[in-house]
Order: C-alpha cells, then sequence, then structure tokens
C-alpha cells in the first residue's frame, strides 16, 4: 500500500499519484439468507462521477453503506483512497461524505442548526461553524427558510439541505444514494448542478440512480448492477457500443407488411431486427449506420408504407433491456417471467 | 409540486463554498458528545411537547392518588402528601427515560444516524451526548414535579437533601437510560420501543414503595418490592428530604448504577456499531 499522510491539504493532490478512489474486490453483504450484494468489483478514479445504475433492490444502496463503513463486508475488501473501509474505517470516514437514500438531517432542528451541528461535529469552532453554515446555506438558497425546521421543508429543499451538511467540510469522495428520487425536474435539475460543480471542484463522486437519463446526463462513467452484481461497466459510449452504436427504429403503416419488411431490413443492414408488442414496430441494433438510408429507401419499392423512422444511440433503458433481459423499471421479483 | 420558496443554487457561491480547502482539527471525545448534548437541547426547545408527561404524569398521580385515596391510606391527605412526592418524583423521571431509546430508534429510522456515523467523529458521542441532553431533562422535570408538590402543600426537611436525591435521581435515570438505548437499536420502531420500555417501567414503579408501605404488602411481595431497585431510590430520595444521609441505600444504587452501565453501554455500543 502507498503511504498516504491523510494530511493533504489540496484535493486531488498529487502526491495521492493514480490511487484509485474506491477499489472493491468481491464485496459480499447478506440480509438473512437474501444475498443483497454478491461479489460486487468495483474502480473509481479520483474526480470522476461514477453512476451506479439499477433498479429497486438491486444491491447499489448496500454496496454504498459498505464504502461509507457503515456495513462490514460480509467477504470481500474495499479499499477508499487506499484506506481499508474495515480496518481502517477511521481514516475513510474523513474523506467521504454520504447523503443517504433517505434525507440524513434531523427534522427537528432548524436548517441552519443541522449545518451548525455537523460543523461543529467536523471540528470547526462555534464562530467558524456559523460562518461556514451560513455560506452553505446561502450556496444553496436556503437563507430564508434557514430559521424554519427541517421536517416544513419540501422535498428539494431538504435533500439541499442533506447535500450542504455532506460538504461542510468538502469530502474527497462524496457518495450520493439516488439523490433526485421523488424530487420535481426543477429540483432535479438543481441537484444536477451542485453535482457537477462538486466535480468540477475535484471531488469524487459515487452517485446511485434508477434514471437512466441521469446517468447519462452526469456519469464519466457507469456501471449497471442487478441482483447483488455488476453486470456491465464502462464509459456510457462503451456501453451502448456493446450492443450496437445505433437503433434504427420503423413503424409501419400495415401490420400485414411487417414480416416482409423484417426481411427487407434485415438484408439491407445486414444484423437481426426485432420486433416488439407494438404489431407495426421495428427496431434494429446496427454497426454502420450509414447502411441505414438505403435500407429503409427499399421498403417503398417493395410497397410497403412507412409511417414514421428515427436512427439514433440506443436509449439506456434498452442498454439495460439488452444487458439484464428485463426492462430497468421493472419489480426484481417478475425477473422469471422476462428470463 | 411547485415550491414558490425555492430559490435556485447560486452558482457562484456554490462554487466559493466547495472551494473551501478548510479541515479544521477533528474534535476530542468530550467535545463531540457535548456538541450532541447540544443538539439534545435545541430539541427540547423546538418540541417542548416531549415534556408533557413530566407535567402530566405527576398532576394526575398526586392528584388521584392524594385526593382519592391518600386519606385511607395515611389517615389524611397532608400526610400522604409527604410520602407520595418524592415517590412520584422517582416515577415521573424514571418514566420519562423511555424517551432515550425512542429518540434513537427515531434517529435511526429516519435516517439522521447514517450522517452521524458516517462522520469522524468518537462514535459513542452520539449516544453520550443525546444521554447528558435527557439529564438536563430529567433536572427539569424534577424540578416540575418539586414545584407542583411545593404548590400542594410538601414541605420537604432539607435543601441540600433535595438537591442531593434530585443528583442521585438524575444518575440513577442515566443509567437506566442505557437500557433503552439498547433497547432502541434492537426493536424495529420507535413505537414498540416506547411500549417496551414504559411497560416496563410501570411494572417497576408499582412494585415499589413509591405508593404505599411495602409493610402493608403480603410478606412474598413485600420480599419482591425490597429488592426492586426502585424502592431503594424512593427511599434515599425520602431520607434525603427529610434530612438523614441513608449511605447504605445510596452506596447500594450507585453500585447498581455501575453494573447497568457497565453492562448496557458496551451492549449499546456494539448494537449501533452493527445496525444494518
Amino acid at each position: 500500500m502507498k503511504v498516504d499522510s491523510g494530511k493533504s491539504v489540496g484535493r486531488g493532490a498529487t502526491a495521492r499519484g493514480r490511487m484509485p478512489a474506491v477499489r472493491a474486490e468481491g464485496l459480499v453483504y447478506r440480509f438473512g439468507d437474501n444475498v443483497a450484494v454478491a461479489g460486487v468489483d468495483l474502480e473509481i478514479a479520483p474526480g470522476e462521477i461514477f453512476g451506479f445504475l439499477g433498479p429497486n433492490g438491486a444491491g447499489k444502496t448496500t454496496t454504498i453503506r459498505m464504502l461509507a463503513t457503515l456495513l462490514r463486508p460480509h467477504s470481500g475488501t474495499a479499499r477508499v483512497f487506499g484506506h481499508d473501509v474495515v480496518r481502517e474505517s477511521d481514516a475513510v470516514r474523513s474523506r467521504v461524505s454520504l447523503t443517504g437514500q433517505f434525507a440524513s438531517v434531523d427534522e427537528e432542528l432548524t436548517g441552519r442548526e443541522n449545518l451548525v451541528l455537523v460543523a461543529r461535529l467536523l471540528g470547526y469552532s462555534r464562530k467558524g461553524a456559523k460562518r461556514r453554515a451560513g455560506e452553505l446555506l446561502d450556496a444553496f438558497g436556503l437563507s430564508e427558510a434557514a430559521g424554519g425546521l427541517a421536517k416544513t421543508y419540501s422535498g428539494g429543499m431538504r435533500r439541499r439541505l442533506d447535500i450542504a451538511a455532506s460538504i461542510v467540510v468538502t469530502p474527497d469522495l462524496l457518495f450520493l444514494d439516488e439523490p433526485t428520487t421523488g424530487l420535481d425536474p426543477r429540483n432535479r435539475n438543481q441537484v444536477w448542478v451542485i453535482v457537477r460543480s462538486m466535480s468540477s471542484g475535484g471531488t469524487t463522486v459515487l452517485l446511485t440512480t434508477q434514471y437512466l437519463d441521469e446517468a447519462d446526463q452526469l456519469a464519466d462513467r457507469i456501471a449497471v448492477i442487478d441482483h447483488g452484481k455488476v453486470i456491465a461497466e464502462g464509459a456510457l459510449g462503451e456501453l451502448k457500443n456493446s450492443i450496437g452504436s445505433g437503433v434504427l427504429r420503423v413503424r409501419l403503416h400495415e401490420p400485414e407488411a411487417r414480416p416482409q419488411a423484417r426481411r427487407i431490413l434485415s438484408r439491407a443492414l445486414g444484423v437481426a431486427v426485432e420486433t416488439s408488442s407494438d404489431p407495426v414496430a421495428l427496431l434494429a441494433r446496427i454497426s454502420e449506420p450509414e447502411l441505414a438510408p438505403g435500407a429503409l429507401a427499399e421498403l417503398p419499392r417493395a410497397g410497403i408504407a412507412v409511417a414514421d423512422f428515427s436512427l439514433g444511440q440506443p436509449s439506456l433503458d434498452e442498454v439495460f433491456l439488452a444487458l439484464t433481459g428485463h426492462p430497468a423499471e421493472q419489480q426484481t421479483d417478475k425477473r422469471e417471467e422476462t428470463a | 409540486m411547485t415550491d414558490p420558496a425555492v430559490v435556485p443554487v447560486a452558482e457562484d457561491a456554490l462554487l466559493s463554498a466547495l472551494s473551501s480547502v478548510e479541515r479544521p482539527k477533528r474534535p476530542n471525545a468530550l467535545s463531540a458528545s457535548l456538541t450532541f448534548g447540544w443538539r439534545a437541547l435545541l430539541k427540547i426547545r423546538h418540541v417542548p411537547e416531549q415534556l408533557f408527561d413530566a407535567v402530566f404524569n405527576p398532576i394526575i398521580f398526586t392528584l388521584m392518588f392524594t385526593y382519592l385515596l391518600g386519606g385511607a391510606i395515611a389517615g389524611s391527605t397532608d400526610a400522604y402528601l409527604q410520602f407520595l412526592i418524592p415517590g412520584i418524583l422517582v416515577q415521573t423521571v424514571l418514566l420519562i427515560t423511555a424517551y432515550t431509546g425512542v429518540n434513537l430508534n427515531t434517529d435511526i429510522s429516519k435516517g439522521v444516524a447514517d450522517r452521524f456515523r458516517s462522520l469522524p467523529i468518537w462514535r459513542p458521542s452520539v449516544i453520550v451526548g443525546a444521554l447528558l441532553g435527557d439529564m438536563a431533562r430529567y433536572t427539569l422535570a424534577s424540578a416540575i414535579v418539586l414545584g407542583l408538590g411545593l404548590v400542594l402543600g410538601f414541605r420537604p426537611d432539607s435543601v441540600a437533601g433535595v438537591v442531593l436525591s434530585v443528583a442521585l435521581l438524575v444518575v440513577f435515570a442515566f443509567s437506566v437510560s442505557w437500557i433503552w438505548t439498547a433497547s432502541g437499536l434492537l426493536l424495529r420502531t420507535p413505537t414498540s420501543v416506547q411500549w417496551v420500555s414504559v411497560l416496563i417501567l410501570f411494572i417497576f414503579t408499582f412494585t415499589s414503595n413509591v405508593f404505599v408501605d411495602p409493610k402493608t404488602m403480603p410478606a412474598w411481595l413485600e420480599t419482591a418490592v425490597g429488592y426492586n431497585p426502585v424502592t431503594h431510590l424512593v427511599s434515599a430520595v425520602r431520607d434525603l428530604m427529610s434530612g438523614t444521609v441513608p449511605a447504605g441505600h445510596i452506596a447500594w444504587l450507585l453500585v447498581g448504577c455501575a453494573v447497568l452501565v457497565a453492562v448496557f453501554a458496551p451492549i449499546t455500543m456494539r448494537l449501533y456499531r452493527n445496525k444494518e
């Protein structure tokens, strides 16, 4: 293990070199008989935004809780900036901050008191804590509401207070567990602004999400987790490429024409063409998008009328479906039906 | 949900707030505990309802027992009041120790415990601090009961004895609270924690000498009541308030307190550390 003084003041200090922010190997956690995390390997580079994508119950939260030293792994190891999460949990805790899935704020204190409390616990003087709380309340647009009890806050305000509490001392690694679940689009956007600012300031961010567009918007790299296992990992573009670089979607006027259209497209594109429950729809994952115009032109020549078509990157929903065999939003207990 | 109060995050202010490289020295165990004690005091201010029990329990029990039964038990309501108030004081303070476990359980179910557990601080400080705050609550509750007693005609013989007996009571309540922190971590919901602890506390306070002299009880019950720690505590408080120093009772109680803390503090911390 590399020597880490733990005193480095500048974040992203070069002394840290290329030590990964997180390196986990074979993490396992069970709740009774239920294996929540079944052998997760992860490597997250310092400074990146890493997205942890998966449906409810996939094991995202349990993994984060192990990395944040709240749960001891039943097997496997994890290091955060080189510190073992079990044996050096104290050193890990001084480098990370956690914003839990359910806002980890004290509802019976005011917004300001919440931040002063955390600042005091992190060693700020009485005066310093007040000043830092004031700065953060301003930055997060919470100054006006600062004197109200946190239980009176809206979901978006509570979430922002929660994140503010996580960065009283700017952490090297921030865990955000489903930071935008239940927020309206405007509040969600604000959380995105915060996450990007954190990242540009040098903080490594590990965020979990069920929203595919969120991972798309924010994350440099993502891991897709399902049933406690990482089933795919990489830059978003790589993941999309792994199931074809583009998707051609075609809708016809006549359902009867679909078998013939399917044969024509399949021959012209050189790939299998899929059908869906929509009786006039066809979908092809293609690796050479330049073939698409020619293939489409063959349909009218064969007397098949096209209602509409589109050519684009596969959506993350499609990525998820291709990787897991079931749609992302589906409850895990229904997986047998789609297997 | 549109929220008129939403002020957008200010990106410039945000970046400047994020650029803080300040890393203060982490607080020591005592200072972290005191900070959590401050948190508990703030909650008394914001949610004074948690002192309702301290007000209504003595009113209901004192009035009911003194004026309905006091004459029959002690010959006159006035004589009974002198006997009852120290007992009611003990019962009231012990009953509100139940909130300690309820509050800890609430912290965990609401998620704020995750924040505290992921901070680089001395881990027991959350619980020690909460108990320090509770000691303030117990002292406040004692003042309420004694004030009510004085209004009704209770007249202690020794002021120093009153102060000492409140101190003894608060120490005992602090020690008992560790039982509730452990059960607050074991049981699932705040409501179940409350039911279990209040039930146990009712059994212990009623099978004691709070309301009547155990000499009037059947022999077997008198023996059982003699073993109840609450009986020792009430006897000690009665003696102190009437100007004598019951060294035997006090020594017995302090040893009992030490045992309670020695057993339940490690159990609590173990449960807290391993809470899923």
